[in-house]
């Protein structure tokens, strides 16, 4: 069994399933698109849950949540399941394959063979798209590679039901229903709301309040934790913002094309400025990773180099708290 | 970003030649995507917790000669699992998870509880019960 599906390599596993599921069913939308429109930018720093025994931050939302509200804002209908049994997941997958319709799947990462060994992680909120079935196999097309590759029937069933925090229980998920026309501009404009409204929310570990609190934290780290946990925070920090998924710059760069793109669908010449602003503040925040990977590269104690990464942070902070009221008053 | 800033340095992926997408801006100020095939901050970042973990692999058999931790704990470090994690893929609750982390305690547990770990492990029960700690 092989559907006729196209593969197209995107930064973020999500928007990259979004896009190429939708443009196998004749909708047309780039990945920043999806990104912007399912309002995928966000900062939250949750150090009561730990990841890889470091404070939890994530620069997007919780998985699904992209696709969804992409699907809510354009009238898609999107058809999701989860499995309590392998067999039954598997079953519902090769009957989906059966009827030609390449099927996205939420997976856990660890036990992708194909990843190399340093990025299998517990991590179950990665997405990739299968699209056929041979005998031993299934082909899959998993949007952070570059060609599509392929998994045994036995190692998709165990990503497939991958445990732990986010666990997939087989779940998958596929559109059913695209109305013929799509209103991109009213979209775009509830896709930047949402996003101003949750960076600019006045709750201290989300947004842009988030990011402050953080930058505050991070002072502290050296003298609470000892240097080597410290740097360990720090170095995951970095990861999270920059791994493969997030394009750079803690997602900002993503962003930055989404707003280019909607100022060209809009008609609104400020938001191609606010998409340069943007660039300027990723590119402060891949500073901010230089900066703290210089610290747990010399595995150093000194004080000042905290409190210098804390500074970048904060200067960060202070201006996508304005740059989000901009970007608020420049569609309303 | 500019499209010609983007990071060429060599990494973990570039060794599995694997190359992730950025986005980046072209010379006129329009946005495109580029290849990269790593980033220095972002490998140092990685060999960090990878170290991190291989520190916790050693401390976890160093403990299990010393008595003071069963084998699961080494297993659980080696496949890259916390607590809660295990946990999950057991089927077991937390608090006897880390029970059974205590040699007399683990010393004791069946074959039908050590078949789950060694599942959730991908070892065989005897690998599990028969630790060598050199």
């Amino acid at each position: 069994m092989n559907t006729d599906f196209t593969h197209h390599q995107s930064a973020h596993c999500e928007n990259g399933v979004a896009s190429n599921l939708l443009r196998h069913n004749g909708l047309n939308i780039s990945e920043p698109m999806v990104f912007g429109i399912g309002s995928g930018l966000f900062f939250i720093y949750l150090p009561f849950i730990k990841v890889n025994h470091a404070p939890a931050i994530s620069y997007r939302p919780m998985p699904g949540l992209i696709f969804n509200r992409l699907a809510k804002r354009l009238g898609l209908k999107i058809k999701r399941q989860k499995f309590a049994s392998e067999s039954g997941a598997a079953a519902a997958l090769d009957e989906n394959l059966r009827n030609n319709i390449p099927t996205g799947l939420q997976v856990g990462v660890y036990n992708l063979t194909y990843f190399p060994d340093e990025y299998r992680f517990h991590f179950n909120a990665h997405n990739l798209v299968v699209y056929g079935k041979t005998e031993t196999d299934y082909l899959i097309s998993d949007p952070v590679m570059q060609n599509v590759t392929t998994l045994t029937h036995a190692e998709l069933n165990k990503v497939r039901f991958a445990k732990g925090a986010f666990a997939p229980r087989g779940q998958m998920y596929y559109p059913i229903q695209i109305p013929a026309h799509v209103d991109l501009k009213s979209a775009i404009i509830k896709g930047i709301k949402a996003t101003c409204n949750v960076m600019l929310a006045p709750v201290f570990i989300v947004g842009v309040k988030g990011i402050k609190y953080v930058a505050g934290q991070i002072k502290k780290w050296p003298k609470k934790y000892g240097t080597k946990k410290a740097n360990h925070y720090l170095a995951q920090m970095v990861r999270m913002q920059e791994e493969i998924g997030t394009g750079g710059g803690g997602f900002r760069f993503i962003y930055a094309a989404f707003l280019q793109e909607a100022s060209v669908i809009l008609n609104n010449e400020k938001l191609k400025e606010l998409s340069a602003e943007m660039t300027v503040i990723g590119d402060l925040w891949r500073d901010f990773a230089v900066e703290a990977s210089r610290i747990y590269k010399n595995r150093s104690t000194q004080n000042d180099a905290y409190n210098k990464v804390s500074d970048q942070l904060l200067h960060i902070a202070e201006l996508e708290g304005a740059f989000f009221k901009k970007l608020k008053n420049a569609i309303s | 970003m500019r499209k010609n800033e983007v990071p060429q340095d060599e990494s973990n992926l570039s060794k599995s030649n694997v190359k992730e997408l950025c986005y980046a801006v072209d010379e006129n100020g329009n946005y495109t995507t580029e290849l990269s095939s790593g980033w220095e901050p972002k490998a140092i970042a990685l060999s960090n917790s990878m170290d991190d973990i291989n520190e916790r692999i050693e401390l976890a058999k160093q403990q299990i000669k010393e008595g003071k931790s069963s084998p699961i704990v080494y297993y659980m470090e080696r496949s890259r699992m916390d607590l809660g994690i295990l946990s999950s893929y057991v089927g077991i609750w937390q608090w006897r998870v880390k029970r059974h982390f205590k040699p007399s305690v683990f010393r004791n547990l069946s074959d039908r509880i050590l078949q789950k770990y060694a599942a959730a492990f991908e070892i065989s029960v005897a690998e599990l019960k028969n630790f060598k700690t050199d």
